[in-house]
């Protein structure tokens, strides 16, 4: 069963120079229970098509297409529509702890106007639950920690009161976004075996969005990576891990530190600078960096298509693209 | 946070000395003397004078004389009105300049705060245009003439309508003639604070910490109030230490323009008639009062942002 | 989404796209600029302003201080006459004196912010460059300047030394560096670990060479933005000196003398204070509106 279904997202922004479009043309659905990952470098468009799905783009942005969850299209339904979902049924879990937690409040306050909002509870009530939910995130002396305001609690504490947050009503769908960036190496593998047991403990649907391979590798079901504003391959995570179509993939892959290394320890790179979204060049936007290119890349965009892996691909070479 | 007072005060004394000093040794050190300017004086009357005002004093005795003076709150006598003395005239005009000044100040915030709130949430949409246009004719048009036009219209254009207003005089602070000052004197601050409140409530808008608070799901009004606006205060707090500088500025115009008797006209008598202890006087007691604010801004910071209370490095 | 907000992706992309494109920051910033609308008629208005009062009082056919002894009055606008403006209360022609007093306002903006931009720069970039104890004694300094009522301070020093013109754009020069300085040593602070600064350094630059070869030309693009704001201020503050009769002196004129003098007449001749007024007026809108366009140019992710 899907949870939430992206049908066609392309995400405008206006700026000084003109339109940008951020994403294009994505479409992802993920099911229930499921784990969805998605890869991309910085500004791949990753963030924002979640952003815009929970209606969240700065306000020079625009999104079209179709975002549906339970019936509704969440891009074109109105403000409260949108407010009876988020933090509700759908809620998000930020990169940066440090800033994500507004600073003049306390930080039992913050979970505690989740639960009025959405569940209707008294001052106490919603107090005890989120003490609970402090507990249960493992955060030690939940009573005291829920009087502290955010900048007195590590990086760490505060990732986890975002995931406390995420977690208050039992939400169908959590988005994730970079949860474990912004953290020392230890703490981040805290986090994501939180992220782990929540899955397993409320079964919801989760979104993990990252620019790290590897933790995409210990948790998602699923992984879409994403290059410069488009979903160039989607697939199981042990068939992309595995065999990897793309030749950005198959880059991303090779970037990234292994410890079965046999290639004498030498750290690839892609070559070339990331996509700039304001002057993409024609044909497939990897064809700069790209190890493979023809000279067919250069005239037309590869459209995502089944591959032999029985993934989907968005590259010439993996599968028939129709006549060129 | 009481430490970080103590500092902020033990920080404010020194300045306050310091500006003192030089104000005095200015004054004294300049060619020609208050009596200088005037048709001549005879010799005589003339050594009298001087030895009246303890000007044939050695300096640093007149300096001594005068800091002592200061501390029982004697700002010595007015060189220009041989009749009072400077803290009897600030005594006359002090309330005065504060009633109208913070008269001035609360309305700003009344008008610019909300304006500017208005304003940033409609951000690059034409209320926001209109808004930012207005606030920026407001900072260009000086007080002066503004106060020009003002009283043009409400005074001779609308002489024999129900909106006239007196068109200067202040009769004992009677409320028709206060009310062109204080609006001719809160005009600037309006569009300071508009412009401040915008800038800052945008860049709160933008924080992190607002985008969690809409993905939880609250109603926007609440995001704004609840999330935003107390960082987005910040700015417009900071501002109030300078404003009341400007206050100070802008009463000499407005109290000028509407003959009104504040401080800031007796400052700008006392500097045409080289009335140097009025001058000195009202200088002391203005960088007093900005001193004064100062500390007062730190302390409302301290209430809006959890952080300075442990974080004292912000000054 | 490390460090990318897409908000306001146009910063990164540009500067990318810049080094692609061989184009310089400031071509950029210049191409950005002109196509400001706003800031790009304030820089023509103010450009038309600057000439107009320099040249105009030779072309005019009065001059600002001659009377018209044959109009010894306020006299509307007289083309035949060649008072295009029409003349004061005592017979001077009041375009003649508009545009000198622009003349010498638009002078004191630019000379005192001249004056307050060495000073704040030197002082910022010193304190933010050299650091330390020196960055310590500055800093308090400049802390200690600001709760100085300045706007008196520049009186009291008119008053002690003469109303003159040299006086007055040295006194306002003096007081309006703080700021600047402090906007300085914030961004020499951030300057001084970069890369080709230890690389100046490494190949044996002095403390004074880099300062100068390296700090300065690279604070330039903020401290514009801020002389462009500055500049207004200025004028405003000569006008609100003058105004109150503490500025310039007779026969020499600037606007704010003009508005006081026509201030006296308004009831009778509202010309003379309208005219002035709105020349000043439009000149403090295309700074102020310049200066927000050069910012908005020079660092695009700030709106």
């Amino acid at each position: 069963m899907t949870v939430l279904d992206i049908r066609d997202l392309t995400v405008r922004f206006a700026t000084h120079d003109g339109e940008v479009a951020a994403v294009s043309n994505v479409s992802l659905s993920i099911a229930k229970g499921e784990c969805l990952g998605i890869v991309g470098e910085s500004g791949s468009g990753k963030s924002q098509t979640f952003l815009a799905a929970m209606g969240l783009l700065a306000p020079n942005g625009r999104a079209t297409g179709e975002v549906n969850f339970s019936g509704m299209n969440l891009l074109t339904a109105g403000e409260k529509a949108l407010n009876s979902v988020r933090g509700n049924k759908v809620s998000m879990i930020f990169q940066d702890p440090m800033t994500s937690l507004t600073p003049h409040m306390k930080v039992g306050r913050q979970l505690a106007e989740v639960l009025v909002r959405h569940r209707g509870l008294s001052a106490a009530d919603a107090r005890a639950q989120s003490i609970a939910m402090l507990k249960r995130v493992q955060i030690p002396e939940a009573e005291r920690r829920f009087e502290a305001y955010p900048h007195e609690l590590s990086g760490g504490l505060r990732q986890r009161v975002m995931i406390a947050m995420a977690l208050l009503c039992a939400p169908e769908l959590i988005i994730a976004d970079e949860p474990t960036t912004a953290l020392d190496v230890t703490v981040q593998a805290q986090i994501l075996d939180l992220i782990r047991i929540a899955k397993d403990e409320t079964n919801a649907a989760i979104v993990l969005i990252t620019h790290d391979l590897g933790v995409v590798a210990g948790l998602a079901d699923r992984v879409a990576v994403m290059y410069a504003g488009r979903i160039v391959e989607v697939g199981d995570v042990r068939q992309i891990f595995k065999a990897p179509q793309h030749p950005y993939t198959k880059g991303l892959l090779a970037c990234t530190p292994r410890l079965d290394d046999e290639t004498g320890g030498a750290l690839l790179t892609i070559p070339g600078q990331p996509p700039n979204l304001q002057r993409l060049p024609p044909g497939c936007a990897f064809n700069p960096r790209c190890a493979y290119v023809m000279e067919r890349c250069l005239r037309e965009r590869p459209a995502l298509l089944p591959d032999a892996a029985g993934g989907l691909s968005a590259c010439f070479l993996t599968n028939a693209q129709g006549a060129p | 946070m009481w430490s970080y007072f103590a500092k902020r005060v033990a920080i404010g004394v020194p300045t306050l000395w310091a500006i003192i000093t030089v104000c005095f040794f200015l004054m004294r050190l300049t060619p020609g003397g208050p009596f200088d300017a005037e048709a001549p004086v005879p010799a005589d009357i003339l050594v009298n004078l001087r030895a009246r005002y303890h000007l044939d004093d050695p300096l640093w005795r007149q300096y001594l004389d005068y800091l002592v003076g200061l501390l029982h709150g004697d700002f010595g006598p007015s060189f220009k009105y041989r009749d009072f003395n400077v803290t009897g005239l600030i005594a006359q005009g002090l309330p005065v300049s504060l009633q109208n000044g913070f008269s001035a100040l609360l309305l700003a915030i009344v008008i610019g705060v909300p304006l500017g709130i208005f304003a940033a949430l409609a951000q690059n949409t034409r209320r926001d245009y209109i808004v930012s246009a207005a606030a920026m004719t407001g900072i260009v048009i000086p007080n002066f003439v503004m106060g020009q036009v003002l009283i043009l219209v409400f005074g001779v254009w609308l002489k024999d309508s129900v909106f006239h207003l007196p068109a200067g005089g202040w009769d004992d602070g009677a409320f028709p003639n206060r009310i062109l000052p204080v609006f001719c004197l809160a005009l600037p601050y309006i569009a300071y604070l508009v412009r401040i409140t915008r800038g800052s409530m945008i860049e709160a808008m933008r924080a992190n910490y607002v985008r969690t608070a809409r993905a939880k799901g609250l109603p926007f009004r609440l995001v704004v109030m609840r999330h935003a606006l107390n960082s987005a205060l910040i700015p417009v707090v900071t501002f109030l230490g300078p404003a009341t500088a400007f206050l100070l500025t802008g009463s000499m115009v407005v109290e000028t323009i509407f003959q009104i008797p504040g401080i800031g006209r007796y400052f700008v008598q006392g500097a045409l008639n080289r009335d140097y202890t009025l001058v000195m006087g009202v200088t002391i007691l203005s960088a007093a009062l900005i001193i004064a604010m100062n500390l007062l801004v730190d302390i409302i910071y301290s209430l809006l942002d959890p952080r300075v209370r442990y974080n004292e490095a912000r000054s | 989404m490390t460090g990318v907000n897409l908000s306001s992706p146009h910063g990164e992309a540009l500067k990318a796209a810049g080094e692609v494109d061989g184009r310089s920051l400031w071509q950029d910033a210049w191409r950005r600029l002109l196509a400001n609308r706003a800031a790009f008629i304030s820089l023509i208005v103010l450009v038309t302003l600057g000439v107009v009062s320099v040249v105009g009082p030779y072309v005019l056919p009065w001059t600002y201080d001659q009377i018209d002894w044959d109009h010894v009055e306020a006299m509307p606008p007289n083309f035949a006459m060649g008072h295009y403006f029409g003349t004061d209360s005592v017979g001077r022609d009041l375009l003649a004196r508009t545009l000198f007093g622009g003349r010498i306002s638009l002078m004191v903006g630019i000379l005192a912010t001249t004056v307050a931009l060495t000073i704040g720069v030197t002082v910022g970039a010193v304190a933010g460059f050299v650091g330390g104890k020196v960055d310590q004694l500055l800093m308090r300094f400049v802390d200690l300047m600001y709760a100085v009522p300045l706007t008196f301070f520049v009186i009291i020093l008119m008053v002690l030394f003469g109303r003159n013109f040299i006086l007055m754009f040295l006194a306002i020069g003096a007081v309006e560096w703080l700021t600047m300085a402090r906007i300085v040593r914030g961004q020499t602070l951030t300057l001084r670990n970069k890369e080709f600064i230890d690389a100046a350094r490494a190949s044996g630059g002095s403390t004074t060479a880099i300062i100068i070869r390296h700090i300065v030309p690279n604070v330039l693009g903020v401290v514009m933005v801020y002389v462009t704001l500055t500049i207004p201020q200025v004028i405003l503050l000569e006008s609100f000196l003058s105004f109150l009769g503490l500025g310039i002196q007779e026969p020499m004129t600037s606007w704010g003398m003009l508005i006081n003098d026509g201030a006296a007449e308004l009831e009778i001749n509202p010309r003379t204070l309208i005219i002035p007024a709105a020349f000043m007026t439009v000149t403090l809108f295309c700074f102020n509106f310049l200066g927000d366009g050069l910012r908005d140019a020079l660092d695009p992710k700030d709106r």
